[in-house]
């Protein structure tokens, strides 16, 4: 049973780190354009892309 | 503007585009301006980079963002960039796109909403996801101090998170006792705070049934309803919005024989604004010098240019086409003619709005029903045990939980946002939220003719009349006119690959035509009258050379592009097709015929139109009006439901339902098809999530329901009513 008193604050605990990192892509405006995000991994404009010329 | 620290390639590209466009950049470090496009065709990986590239090279531009969910882009310059060379560059480079105003645009507000919606909305989830762990451990067995415990910490961590997520519910159920109406809202908020405490009490006594899961899983689906709902309708307030936006008002002013560019908002009576060619007269007023013609198609569905000069009254969203003229205001901005009509209509709207929505019937029904279904229980287990209200009680809310309200809650806005979406990606606004619903009970469009199913754009079509002589010297004297005819005629010309002839003293005499002298000749083209040349019914320019008699070149409208698809997907759906025109007879005739349409009527007044779409809806039918003009706006409001292009008058906007953004026709069978579809799913749904509770109201009344079953009924019925509406995202046919 004492295995629970560790078990259960473990997992709020994890699972509130996924909540504050979901605060996070919220504040961060991650979801105002989900149609062009999802297209732009299409696109050759990545961040450490070799640069192209 | 300092890059931000970016976790993802798309912040990135953006950033790239920055620094492409800090190469080409020379300096002017002033203060930023904002430029907001409009982007109604861009739709893919390609069209982002290549506009936001494209943009990067143009002179000035500090960085250019495309947002694809709203098909808008962002671009931040240097002072004095002109928003329309932007516009036109893009459109040049094969990406249509339209100036916005971004005074306008104020996209902030609807941003924090459907964020605080999904904020409360993660915590639900989040919540949702814990209890249902320690609910699983009740389910498969877990008893006594343990079961307490585990409920214990479920209450803990679902008391103040309903108390958070669901507060938009309590809000709204609040507001509407508070005036004495039961909205769907009541029942939700009713079964969220009773279920949560029924369990308190419930766990207080070591009871075996908590439903702490179930109101945290009704919070979060309904959360989810509410979420798509607003975002489907902020995306079309944004884009409409960003319609009223398209007409950037500006003016140019005369101060002390300056001109000065000034907002419309601005210009009071007695301002003198000049109006160049191939402008919009920004005023009521009357012209007090220069002489042109003006194109009054919009407002009047003529499509030939009729003749002003001095003393001549013109209005506002009338175009100049040949000289420039100088406007004194009679009237501006509220008081035009054109804002008077908008008036008109807006009385003509209200009868519309009393339309109701499947979804305000099906929660008039639902919501009464419930709460006498659970008080009935609640009764009558009272009487069979003898007044052990606890039993009672649980059995009650049981009963209110698992009549599914999520999926109710759901099924309509689930459909809608898949609709809505499959529209918006082929170039269709839905302004109005129940313009869906109403299309899809359509069974009789109404077109009219110059600017919806035309181009309001001439076409020379007797090329073969003339000889190439003639042509050649037509053509030259076209090419340096901006009026819409000759600039047929030149194009025509060199389509024909003939060479301008050698002309001499080109003139161009406004609202006449141009003259010129070619060897010892003068030649003449313009207006019958001018010419002295008998006028035909056409619509028809004349070219005198010398002392020969004029030669007539007649014109046919273009249609519009997919003007024919649309026609032939509507009749194929069963519609009746009418096209109503303010037209000449003759030119109607040409457009009905060459689309196919049997049934249309020339010559028709606002008023007419009007009394037109009474009589088709006095003898039952359930029109569909698609019109651009201001004569339109009248019979746009008083239809069921009403389309209109992006290049239609702001008025006739306003009244549509509608707004295709677009230049192509094309999407109205498409949308015909999509709205019937979408009708049909929500109707199904409803179905669905009545067929749930046929089987599970009477387990609950019997006092058989577990917590299990609650959430798997729930679970259950959300999720096939979310997948019913995704079958919309496929083909349609």
């Amino acid at each position: 049973m004492n295995v629970l008193m560790f078990l259960i604050p473990i997992s709020i605990f994890l699972g509130s780190l996924g909540l504050l990192f979901f605060f996070w892509t919220l504040k961060s405006k991650q979801y105002d354009d989900p149609e062009g995000d999802a297209r732009r991994i299409l696109s050759g404009l990545y961040d450490d892309a070799p640069p192209e010329d | 503007m300092a890059a931000p620290v970016s976790a993802c390639p798309a912040c990135d590209a953006a950033h790239i585009a920055e620094e492409t466009a800090g190469k080409g950049y020379a300096g002017n470090g002033g203060e930023a301006q904002r430029i907001i496009l409009s982007l109604p065709t861009a739709h893919c990986a390609a069209c982002i980079v290549g506009v936001e590239r494209g943009l990067a090279t143009q002179p000035g531009v500090r960085s250019a963002r495309v947002n694809l969910t709203l098909k808008r882009a962002t671009v931040e310059t240097d002072q004095g960039v002109e928003a329309q060379d932007l516009a036109d560059y893009l459109t040049g480079i094969g990406y249509e796109a339209y100036e916005l105003d971004a005074g306008v645009l104020s996209s902030t507000e609807t941003d924090k909403r459907s964020r605080d919606l999904m904020m409360r909305m993660g915590v639900a989830f989040f919540g949702m996801m814990n209890v249902m762990l320690l609910s699983v451990a009740v389910w498969s067995g877990a008893a006594e101090a343990t079961r307490d415990l585990f409920h214990w910490v479920s209450a803990a961590i679902a008391l103040p998170i309903v108390a958070f997520s669901a507060q938009p519910f309590f809000k709204n159920a609040w507001g509407s006792l508070r005036v004495g109406r039961l909205n769907m809202d009541v029942p939700i908020s009713l079964a969220i705070i009773l279920a949560a405490g029924m369990s308190v009490y419930e766990t207080a006594n070591s009871g075996q049934h908590a439903y702490f899961d179930a109101a945290l899983s009704l919070t979060f689906f309904l959360l989810a309803g509410r979420f798509l709902d607003h975002r489907t309708r902020a995306v079309a307030r944004s884009a409409a919005e960003e319609l009223a936006a398209l007409e950037v008002p500006r003016a140019h002013k005369i101060v002390d024989g300056e001109e000065v560019v000034v907002p419309v908002a601005e210009l009071a009576i007695g301002d003198v604004v000049r109006v160049t060619p191939g402008n919009r007269v920004p005023v009521d007023g009357m012209v007090e010098e220069g002489e042109s013609e003006v194109d009054r198609s919009l407002l009047t569905g003529e499509s030939l240019p009729v003749f002003a000069g001095p003393g001549e009254m013109l209005n506002a969203g009338e175009v100049n086409l040949t000289g420039p003229l100088l406007i004194r205001v009679a009237a501006a901005g509220k008081d035009t003619a054109l804002h008077r009509m908008a008036d008109l209509v807006a009385i003509a709207e209200t009868s519309r709005n009393k339309y109701t929505s499947l979804a305000d019937k099906a929660a008039a029904i639902y919501a009464p029903a419930v709460h006498l279904l659970a008080l009935g229980a609640f009764v009558a287990w009272l009487v069979v045990t003898g007044g052990d209200v606890r039993v009672a009680m649980n059995i009650a809310v049981a009963v209110l939980i698992i009549t599914c309200p999520c999926a109710l809650g759901l099924a309509v806005p689930a459909v809608t946002t898949a609709a809505s979406g499959r529209l918006f990606k082929r170039g269709m606004l839905l302004k109005s939220a129940t313009a869906m619903e109403r299309l899809a009970e359509v069974d009789h469009v109404v077109f009219d003719k110059t600017g919806t199913l035309t181009e309001g754009d001439p076409k020379l079509d007797n090329l073969g009349d003339h000889s190439e002589a003639d042509l050649a010297i037509a053509g030259a004297l076209a090419q340096g006119s901006s009026h819409p005819l000759a600039h047929a005629i030149s194009t025509a010309v060199r389509e024909a690959g003939i060479m301008p002839a050698v002309v001499r003293e080109v003139r161009e005499i406004p609202g006449y035509g141009i003259e010129a002298m070619v060897g010892n000749d003068q030649v003449q083209l313009g207006r019958a009258e001018w010419l002295g040349a008998a006028s035909i019914v056409r619509t028809a320019t004349y070219l005198k050379i010398g002392k020969r008699p004029a030669v007539a070149f007649t014109f046919t409208d273009a249609l519009r592009e997919g003007a024919a698809e649309a026609v032939t997907a509507l009749k194929a759906q069963g519609c009746k097709v009418t096209l109503i025109s303010g037209d000449a007879p003759a030119a109607v005739q040409d457009v009905a015929f060459r689309l196919g349409i049997e049934d249309y009527r020339a010559g028709m007044l606002p008023e007419g139109k009007v009394a037109a779409l009474e009589e088709l809806s006095e003898a039952g039918a359930t029109v569909l009006m698609v019109g651009d003009g201001l004569n339109d706006t009248a019979a746009l409001a008083a239809a069921h439901v009403s389309i209109s292009p992006a290049s239609a008058l702001e008025a006739a906007r306003v009244v549509s339902d509608i707004v295709l953004l677009g230049r192509t026709l094309e999407p109205l069978g498409d949308a015909l098809a999509t709205s019937r579809k979408a009708t049909k799913r929500i109707k199904e749904n409803f179905a669905i999530s009545a067929g749930y509770n046929v089987i599970a109201i009477p387990i609950a009344l019997l006092g058989f329901a577990t917590p299990l079953a609650a959430a798997l009924a729930m679970s259950l019925s959300s999720i096939t009513v979310s997948l019913n509406a995704l079958r919309l995202k496929g083909r349609v046919k």
